[in-house]
């Protein structure tokens, strides 16, 4: 249980039966009266933002959320299958719920996923990641300075803007938080 | 860990000591004598929604109120004092748990003509911006539809659960007022320039305010806004010993019935209302939220030496 003065940005709360993460929390008071914590919480499996306002004397249910690095599988279209490396033990995610970060999956590679009382319900790529690039137009060599760009194809199906030196079949590390192309690298 | 530091900055600090000088020549010049109250005492007064801290056997100040008075009952004329109060368990981007409270009064005085003069202090620190004294009951009503001084207990529910983020289970009247008062009403004052005064608040809310008997009755208390932020609460103070004694005594009864313990009451402040307080007005103003507005400072952390997160 948390008191009102736990309710902090990031906390994980559970709210009519639920699981949401707080975005802004507001310790509102007038002078003598009533302390209120008002909290605006984003809903861990569908997205959607509300929200809520608490008097001093409430407590509110700390989610049964937890982060696991898993080991990503495969995708057949329906089903996304990640496997916790540590128990060998299978998670299935709908499409709906890795919509946003298909473009980043790649088979073997290491994620963050999110189980709820033992469910999982959501998926973090990993800040960065090395990928290869699986088609661009044909790099021009030693423009190193000119800041121009094109688009370059990567494996997992992202798109990336990289500068013109990048070749097809190079690898490039980018940031999946912001989908920007960081430096060549190395396969 | 760079958490050593204050949580000011140092140009922040020295316009704060700035302000400071120009607060008390303010009342230098208006002759009104500025005096030191304890910070711990063995009472405090009971308040509903105000936890004190406890020291030993010992409470620290929430408010130099009783002190002061007791000097008004003493024959002190006007007097002010700058002082730390504690209130547990207030922490935000407008609370510290331990904070500086300016407060006056002026005996023989109206809260009308306090109003005047909180305002001339206030605005002559802020490049004198436009004020404007409302009636509570005028300003709730035009941001909630509900009259705060007729308002039944289910008519300022219903008006609370039309609202997209419901209210908290198991609020009593004034709670369903303040949150009415914190959702809707507060957020509007944002967009209102300059000094706002409410004035004439329920009379359940009145503290240590006297009741103008109406119809409707009504406290006679008022609360300085600017931009939204609660700056300023005082009173056209109860002088009557027996009616003050029967409302701490009632809010104690109040906290029991809410679980919460009751506190033990200052006596003598009673036997000093009993020997005779003059007639008067008086005045609490958050200093730091002041020194937030002039020197535009959105968090209360932003003013402070060390805010509550930088102890050591």
């Amino acid at each position: 249980m948390l008191s009102h003065n736990q309710l902090r940005i990031g906390t994980r709360v559970e709210i009519d039966n639920l699981p949401w993460i707080i975005v802004t929390a507001q310790f509102v008071k007038p002078g003598k009266g009533q302390a209120f914590t008002k909290i605006r919480i984003k809903n861990l499996v569908d997205g959607r933002v509300i929200d809520r306002t608490y008097k001093s004397s409430e407590t509110v249910i700390k989610a049964d959320v937890v982060d696991v690095d898993m080991q990503f599988l495969y995708g057949d279209g329906n089903n996304w299958n990640f496997m916790d490396p540590a128990t060998y033990e299978q998670y299935t995610l709908s499409e709906a719920q890795v919509k946003e970060v298909i473009p980043w999956l790649k088979e073997q590679e290491s994620y963050s996923v999110t189980l709820w009382a033992g469910k999982a319900i959501s998926v973090t790529p990993p800040p960065f990641l090395t990928l290869k690039i699986t088609h661009c137009e044909p790099g021009i060599k030693g423009d190193t300075i000119s800041g121009a760009t094109k688009p370059a194809t990567l494996e997992t199906s992202a798109v990336v803007k990289v500068p013109l030196f990048v070749n097809e079949g190079e690898f490039v590390r980018v940031d999946t938080r912001t989908g920007e192309y960081v430096e060549r690298a190395k396969g | 860990m760079t958490l050593w530091q204050p949580s000011a900055t140092l140009e922040v600090l020295q316009a704060r000591a700035h302000i400071l000088n120009q607060v008390r020549a303010f009342f230098q010049k208006r002759a009104i004598l500025e005096v030191e109250t304890p910070l711990l005492s063995p009472s405090t007064v009971p308040e509903l929604h105000i936890e004190p801290w406890r020291c030993g056997s010992f409470y620290l100040s929430t408010s130099p109120e009783t002190y002061m008075k007791r000097l008004l009952a003493a024959g002190s004329g006007p007097i002010f004092q700058i002082t730390k109060a504690f209130r547990s368990d207030e922490l935000g981007g407008l609370h510290n748990p331990e904070f500086t409270m300016l407060e006056w009064y002026r005996p023989g005085w109206s809260h009308w003509q306090l109003i005047e003069e909180v305002g001339d202090l206030v605005a002559g620190l802020l490049g004198q911006p436009s004020r404007q004294t409302r009636s509570f009951r005028e300003v709730f009503y035009q941001f909630t539809g509900v009259d705060p001084l007729s308002a039944s207990y289910s008519q300022l529910l219903t008006r609370a659960q039309a609202l997209p983020s419901p209210p908290p289970e198991g609020l009593d009247w004034e709670g369903v007022l303040d949150f009415l008062l914190v959702e809707l009403v507060e957020p509007n004052l944002k967009n209102i320039a300059g000094l706002l005064f409410l004035e004439g608040y329920p009379e359940s809310l009145a503290a240590m305010a006297q009741i103008d008997p109406g119809p409707p009755p009504r406290a006679r208390r008022f609360e300085l806004y600017i931009e939204g932020m609660e700056l300023a609460n005082g009173y056209q103070e109860l002088t009557d010993p027996d009616q003050q004694a029967y409302r701490l005594h009632h809010t104690n009864q109040r906290r029991r019935a809410q679980g919460d313990i009751e506190h033990p009451i200052d006596h003598r402040f009673l036997a000093a209302l009993h020997a005779g307080m003059p007639s008067c007005a008086g005045v609490a103003l958050g200093i730091d939220r002041l020194v937030m507005a002039i020197l535009k400072q959105p968090r209360i952390e932003q003013v402070l030496a060390f805010s509550a997160d930088r102890l050591g």
